[in-house]
């Protein structure tokens, strides 16, 4: 007598039924966290930021005064330093990792190409505020005592390079933080490049091209949507990097066009000032501070996110 | 050779060299601050910086057991609050996946993964320490959690999508319900990658400072329990390297030296030992 391959026993349907409906809301609950954390994120600096908001208004993005004592908050200051740091950051961490990139991905042997990337993965490892800590004590004397004599020397006749080397300042915030955006820069954009096909690279050296000439013709441009993406995520790290531009950028709300004065970014007052923020509106104008920061991020991470989707997707689902 | 040829196989050699200088550039970065590190912290770390409290400023000696303690306690109720959260988040992501949810849950994470960790603090304030009016441990462990909480699930989603198919398929023709087949064999079979994220995660948080700064804060003693203000590592290197004594520069230096060691271990056993040959993904 044949049986039938699936015994249809409503008992046991209607057991493992309930399992998977409960499994999937269980799960589906934990996955709505992750959005009401976010959401959370913007209400709360939102609400906690309210006192400072309504007493400036739009005047707190565009005024350059920065007074606890008599209760004056402009955020261009710190607006300012930290866009001008993550920039200058950029200017050398995006030639650096984009060499780096190209190197492992394009010249190196795989053996030496994984052993030089399981490094550089290690170096985004390192705590930030042991950025901070060597900058501190190596960078900022380095600075002071070679660095910016030599650039004031060379290059003083431009406002960028003018007034006294304190060590401390822009530049040097500057430099820490291209050296904690490089690893990111070089991880991201190496895997664009290992996802462009071979077959472009064979064609342009059957052309008759250079190694060079294939990677910067070719190669690179057809990557190059990673690449943006790559350069956007690290600029959002560099524009919400606190603890390491806070211990040498130099701490002073101004707005200077040379490049070795001292400065201040919007994560590092909010690191320095918050705890000993008292009253109701500064410590609400300290949020109102992270609330720009928050949108900054965001805008260049959704961005970023997106080009990077849009690379990978024709491969593979991951992101 | 023709002119131009020489000038085209001149600037390839110097272009490629380049790439070469850069990469050697970017990978002795890891070596100067590791030397940095060992050659001040070294001298600085002794039996005494592990079992001894701090002592007050200017005064030589002691150590920063409490925040060595207060680190752990931290870091671990963290991830008692974010490894759970978002692995399950990544058992959604990968195997309950509808279109529209899911996408958006991925992209949020993304983003949440992204916003500075000094607006987690500032959130961690406003939710934890606003309210119980003080510092304290739990306020920097819910922020650090919920800056391990889009880690870890993306991690989880990754690793269970390397799982082949046909396992799932082969559970499920034996007659699994689904939630069997997820809980028996596909997590099992990306366990070994799902524990590297969650590893390689907690190194993370380990490291982080500014989320702690306005939420566990400080402290110069062993904390009354996770309600009160807690002293950790990075927030000690943080304060000890901008003060103003020799003897607390040092104990920056041993800290920072204890911190890195820390890091560095977890994320070289994470991916040589257990995730040989398993890609991990940039956050």
């Amino acid at each position: 007598m044949a049986t039938p391959l699936v015994v249809e026993n409503p008992v046991i349907r209607r057991q493992t039924q309930t399992g998977d409906i409960v499994a999937r809301w269980v799960v589906t609950l934990f996955a709505a966290t992750i959005l009401l954390v976010t959401v959370l994120v913007v209400y709360q600096l939102w609400a906690t930021s309210a006192p400072s908001r309504h007493k400036s208004g739009f005047g707190f993005l565009f005024s350059s005064q920065w007074n606890p004592v008599t209760e004056e908050f402009g955020a261009l200051p710190f607006i300012y330093g930290t866009v001008v740091t993550s920039i200058l950051a950029l200017l050398i961490s995006v030639p650096l990792g984009l060499g780096a990139a190209v190197f492992l991905a394009e010249l190196a042997p795989a053996r030496l190409s994984s052993a030089l990337t399981f490094l550089v993965e290690l170096l985004a490892a390192i705590p930030s505020v042991i950025y901070g800590l060597l900058a501190l004590f190596t960078v900022v004397p380095l600075m002071r005592l070679y660095g910016e004599p030599f650039l004031k020397s060379a290059l003083g006749f431009l406002p960028l390079f003018k007034g006294p080397a304190y060590g401390v300042g822009f530049l040097t915030a500057g430099i820490v933080l291209s050296f904690m955006t490089l690893p990111f820069i070089v991880s991201v954009s190496r895997e664009s490049l290992l996802a462009v096909p071979r077959e472009q690279r064979e064609a342009a050296l059957a052309l008759g091209a250079t190694r060079w000439e294939t990677t910067w013709k070719v190669v690179i441009p057809y990557a190059k949507l990673g690449i943006f993406g790559s350069i956007f995520l690290s600029l959002a790290r560099a524009l919400g990097e606190t603890m390491a531009v806070t211990m040498v950028i130099g701490n002073d709300p101004k707005i200077s066009a040379s490049l070795l004065a001292s400065g201040y970014s919007i994560a590092a007052v909010i690191a320095n000032e918050f705890t000993e923020a008292t009253g109701t509106i500064y410590p609400a104008a300290l949020v109102e501070l992270g609330l720009v920061l928050f949108f900054l991020t965001i805008i260049i991470n959704g961005a970023a996110r997106l080009m990077i989707m849009a690379t990978t997707r024709k491969g593979s689902k991951r992101a | 050779m023709s002119k131009r040829l020489l000038w085209r196989k001149a600037v390839n050699a110097v272009m490629l060299t380049l790439t070469g200088v850069f990469t050697f550039i970017t990978v002795a970065t890891l070596f100067l601050i590791l030397g940095c590190l060992v050659y001040y912290g070294g001298r600085s770390l002794d039996w005494n910086f592990f079992t001894k409290l701090p002592l007050s400023a200017g005064e030589e000696g002691g150590g920063l057991a409490n925040a060595i303690v207060g680190s752990l306690e931290i870091v671990g109720l963290a991830g008692l609050i974010g490894l759970p959260v978002g692995f399950l988040a990544g058992v959604y992501l990968a195997e309950f996946e509808d279109k529209v949810f899911a996408s958006l849950v991925r992209y949020v994470a993304d983003l949440l993964n992204g916003i500075p960790s000094i607006v987690v603090g500032l959130l961690a304030w406003s939710l934890v320490v606003v309210p119980m009016k003080q510092f304290s441990a739990v306020a920097g462990s819910i922020a650090l959690s919920v800056m391990l909480i889009p880690v870890v699930a993306r991690q989880t989603e990754q690793f269970l999508r390397d799982v082949p198919n046909s396992l799932r398929e082969g559970a499920l023709a034996l007659g699994a319900s689904k939630w069997k087949m997820i809980a028996t064999v596909a997590v099992p079979a990306g366990s070994k990658g799902i524990l590297t994220g969650m590893i390689l995660g907690m190194a993370r948080i380990a490291g982080e400072s500014a989320p702690l700064l306005f939420t566990a804060f400080n402290n110069q003693f062993w904390n009354g329990g996770i309600t009160q203000p807690t002293a950790s590592l990075p927030v000690m290197i943080y304060f000890r390297a901008l003060s103003g004594y020799e003897d607390w520069h040092r104990q920056a230096w041993a800290a920072g030296l204890v911190l890195i060691s820390m890091v560095l271990t977890a994320n070289i056993l994470a991916r040589l030992v257990l995730a040989k040959g398993v890609s991990v993904p940039r956050g």
